[in-house]
């Protein structure tokens, strides 16, 4: 779930915050609930859910009442991009693996889901075979085989068509050059990419070797389809279920309801313990008055999972009751500001460390919402991810201005220089970030012109596209990235290898740097974790040193657990409550 | 005493302006002008002198914003974050209002609110009065135009109106601004004086419509009278006609219209910088600072000084543009 889906979903204000809306949980010990028979006294109080399970229960029944401030880009598991997304979709989809729904670390952990097991790999980790678990069942009944796996793969590398998802299996599987799309070219023989040589047997082909592929597996977009079902762009008004849950109602912007999918069966399922009898996922509810049902127990869960609104945050620090509600986990996300070096005098990497040396971190840190929304940043790696490592190249409080004037002095700007600044101007946070900078840099001579774009356009039409940059003399533009799952290959690849800049739509605005490429070759080709985590380590330091970015934060979020909701915990694969586990009192 | 042109005399009884000067001492009976009675009938409005004041004061305020603000405040893009607290990024104790910060500081940079409210009427005020300035002069124009001389003239510029008036103003504004705002680098004038100017043309241009309309069914009106016809048949030209007889007969609607025009421009301006289209940050305007404030409804007073200024300033003008309407064009229906 790369930041950008993430923050597109709650159009910017609430997501702009890192901290926004939020899941609501398990009423621990909360005297006020329905009587605790059956609950085991889980563990309570502030931050319970980030290693434990709170309000443990097996009891079944009941509706868990969901709701977003806005509707994310689709429910076809081919065509989204949205951690919330990728989270929820897993109770009435199921790709071949999942992440295990565990509290913490544990939830990092890969499951087989429609597969016996993971991935076996051969020829060198350049191929994956999956074999599918026997038994398995759509809701209609007709029986899920391997070439809906294959089907589903193919499909969503459509991009044309399926314009959200990620396109990581369409860029490292082996596919031939004249396929298209399952809808331009579906006579083109793909074999050479996925074979499937009987009903339960998929096997992948990589251009080259790739010792993680079980994360591809992960995807969404291994979600079995079956042709025939297919409807294109409309089959997200009717996705077929292959989980314990199926869409009753689909209302585009409105609401979703589900219900229990009488075709799933248990036994070919060990890891969902399906408890509620129905979900009903309100969209479009206001921000504010989302948090506020949340608190008062009128909604369970804030799908987006990314924090409370500021107003929230006031509330839950002033009751001692909700507090003991709240969860305050570390997200694989990281805020920063890119520093692009076109333009003279950022192409000088003295200048560039100036704004470094420069900024007020602290201040910075409360732009993005203060100690609860984010702990200051030292690279672009948020801890949590392996190879993370804490850089002390930076101050990380007040600015240096001694060395911030050195560092001008070096590159021939002693009295400091005039730059341009972006950020995206439905996001309160991140505009409160720039006026910071505008602040605390001022006070070193580098005066910064801001100019707000919506977040809509930002990286297609203005800080993402480099001949908008060059022609405006951007200097800074804030950014933030979210792992698209938690590894360095995850966060990184899309923001520091410079190869991946295109036209227009970069997320990678700054980093063009030789020797940070050739670590990314590297970690690409290691095929042990250990050190393929301390190759990432290592680029992520690079970039640091050829200051191509300024890091703001490691992103916090406040959520709030619901009341009543039993199995409730913050899962590390997607820093949000785990949606597979939950149930009602 | 039938005869219906004796007005002096007539006056000297019936109206009370005559009766109060009348009071003051054994003064001959002078002849009034419009403008003279119409002053006389506001000064005895108090909510419209009220309502004067206030603009005044509003005025005033504006101009020497950065002396007030030297005396009472602090810079208003000055960050205390020393007076919020880190859990909640809100002010500590609440709105943080001391004899420092007379209403308070914003939350999350600590920013004096005083400061920011009285330089967001700078902007409120100068785009509300430039703007009203030029949809009055295009509104006047096309409306004498369009008025006085009829047939085709009319008819395009009517239909033209029609469509000023069936615009969605707030949508197109909300576009323009957006796409115009990327030009910046190839224009002269740059920043919060580009952005300025745009919103003025922007709101100026889009609500001459309504004064046209107005003006038109004056002139329509005018333009049979008697005195005109008289002035065409001693053989006047367009030109002289419009000017003198005609523009001036408009004075009143005019004045009422552009100062009951100026709060709806106000809160144009406000909707404007509400949505993110208006003056860029750090700049403060008084819709800005309310769009900012919305996320924060628990600390109040953030919201509260930028709404009572936007509140008192339409109220202030809307009084007074009442006040003169009344003064003016008494017999007009309410």
């Amino acid at each position: 779930m790369n930041k950008k889906a993430l923050s597109v979903a709650a159009s910017g204000a609430a997501l702009a915050l890192a901290l926004s809306a939020c899941g609501g949980g398990g009423s621990e010990s909360a005297p006020s609930e329905s009587a605790p028979a059956s609950a085991a006294a889980g563990a309570t109080g502030f931050n319970a859910g980030l290693e434990n399970v709170t309000n443990p229960s097996d009891k079944k029944g009941g509706t868990l009442k969901m709701a977003v401030t806005e509707d994310w880009d689709s429910v076809d598991p081919g065509d989204t991009y949205y951690g919330m997304s990728w989270n929820l979709l897993r109770i009435y989809a199921r790709p071949l693996v999942t992440y295990n729904p565990a509290p913490g670390k544990k939830g990092l952990e890969l499951v087989p889901d429609l597969a016996e097991s993971l991935g076996v790999a051969s020829d060198g980790n350049k191929t994956w075979t999956y074999k599918l678990r026997p038994g398995l069942k759509y809701e209609d009944g007709t029986p899920i085989k391997a070439q809906d796996v294959k089907y589903a793969v193919l499909r969503q590398m459509d991009k044309t068509t399926f314009v959200n998802g990620p396109t990581y299996l369409g860029d490292w599987l082996d596919m031939p050059k004249d396929f298209v799309s399952v809808y331009k070219t579906p006579d083109v023989n793909t074999d050479q990419a996925i074979e499937t040589p009987d009903d339960q047997t998929v096997v992948f082909h990589l251009k080259r070797a790739y010792a993680g592929f079980d994360n591809f597996a992960a995807l969404p977009g291994t979600v079995p389809i079956p042709q025939a079902k297919d409807t294109g762009i409309k089959y997200r008004d009717h996705v077929l279920a292959s989980g314990p849950y199926k869409f009753e109602t689909v209302e585009q912007g409105k609401q979703y309801t589900l219900v229990r999918n009488d075709q799933w069966d248990p036994a070919t399922d060990p890891i969902r313990k399906a408890l509620p009898d129905r979900y009903e996922i309100s969209l479009g509810v206001e921000a504010n008055d989302l948090d506020n049902r949340i608190i008062s127990g009128d909604l369970h869960i804030d799908v987006a999972g990314s924090g409370v609104q500021p107003a929230a945050i006031g509330s839950i620090q002033a009751d001692p009751e909700l507090k003991a509600r709240a969860d305050n986990p570390i997200m694989a996300r990281t805020w920063y500001v890119s520093i692009l070096n076109d333009n003279p005098p950022l192409d000088n990497v003295e200048c560039r460390k100036a704004i470094l040396y420069g900024a007020d971190r602290v201040s910075l840190q409360n732009a993005y919402g203060g100690q609860l929304a984010g702990d200051v940043a030292t690279s672009l790696l948020p801890p949590g991810i392996g190879g993370w490592q804490k850089l002390d190249l930076y101050p990380t409080g007040a600015p240096d201005e001694a060395k911030a004037k050195e560092a001008l002095t070096a590159c021939g700007q002693p009295n400091g220089f005039e730059t341009t600044m972006t950020y995206r101007s439905d996001r309160p946070k991140e505009q409160a970030a720039a006026e910071s900078l505008q602040q605390s840099l001022g006070k070193i001579g580098i005066k910064l012109t801001l100019k707000g774009f919506p977040t809509s356009e930002y990286f297609t039409a203005y800080a993402g596209k480099p001949a908008y940059t060059k022609a405006n003399g951007i200097g800074l533009a804030t950014n933030g990235w979210g792992a698209d799952w938690n590894d360095g290959f995850g966060f990184l690849s899309q923001i520091i290898d410079s190869r991946v800049i295109r036209e227009a739509g970069n997320y990678n605005l700054s980093v063009k740097d030789p020797a940070v490429d050739g670590l990314v070759d590297q970690a690409f080709a290691e095929l042990d974790t250990a050190k393929r985590n301390a190759i990432w380590g290592e680029a992520d330091k690079k970039v640091m040193e050829g200051a191509y970015v300024l890091p703001a934060v490691y992103a916090k979020g406040l959520l709030l657990r619901g009341k009543g909701v039993t199995n409730q915990f913050i899962t590390g694969a997607f820093d949000m409550y785990d949606y597979l586990a939950l149930g009602v009192e | 005493m039938t005869a219906p042109l004796d007005v002096s005399g007539q006056e000297q009884q019936a109206t009370p302006e005559a009766v109060l000067t009348g009071a003051g001492g054994a003064k001959a009976i002078q002849g009034r002008s419009l403008g003279q009675i119409a002053w006389m009938r506001l000064k005895r409005d108090k909510i419209a002198l009220g309502g004067a004041g206030v603009i005044i004061f509003l005025i005033v305020v504006a101009i020497f914003a950065p002396l007030i603000v030297g005396w009472f405040g602090h810079p208003p893009n000055e960050f205390h974050e020393e007076l919020i607290d880190t859990m909640t990024m809100t002010p500590k104790g609440g709105s943080g209002i001391s004899a420092e910060f007379l209403f308070g500081v914003e939350p999350l940079n600590g920013r004096d609110l005083f400061s920011r409210v009285v330089y967001g009427a700078r902007i409120s005020l100068l785009i509300a009065f430039f703007a009203t300035l030029i949809s009055v002069t295009i509104g006047t124009v096309m409306g004498v135009i369009a008025g006085y001389f009829g047939g085709w003239a009319d008819a395009i510029i009517s239909r033209l109106m029609d469509i000023f008036l069936a615009f969605p103003i707030l949508i197109f504004s909300l576009a323009l601004v957006g796409v115009l705002g990327q030009f910046e680098t190839q224009l002269a004038i740059k920043g919060d004086t580009l952005r300025i100017l745009l919103l003025i043309f922007v709101i100026g241009f889009f609500s001459w419509g309504y004064i046209a309309r107005i003006i038109r069914g004056q002139t329509l009106s005018l333009r049979e009278r008697e005195f005109v016809d008289a002035a065409r048949s001693l053989g006047a030209r367009a030109p002289y006609i419009l000017f003198k007889e005609i523009l001036p007969n408009l004075i009143a609607p005019i004045l009422i219209y552009a100062t009951l025009l100026i709060p709806t421009n106000v809160l144009f301006e406000a909707a404007l910088s509400f949505l993110g289209v208006g003056i860029q940050p750090p700049t403060a305007t008084w819709g800005g600072m309310l769009s900012a404030a919305v996320k924060y409804y628990t600390v109040p007073h953030f919201m509260f000084f930028p709404g009572m200024a936007i509140f008192i300033t339409v109220l202030a003008f809307n009084l007074f543009g009442d006040g003169l309407r009344d003064a003016l064009d008494p017999k007009s229906s309410r």
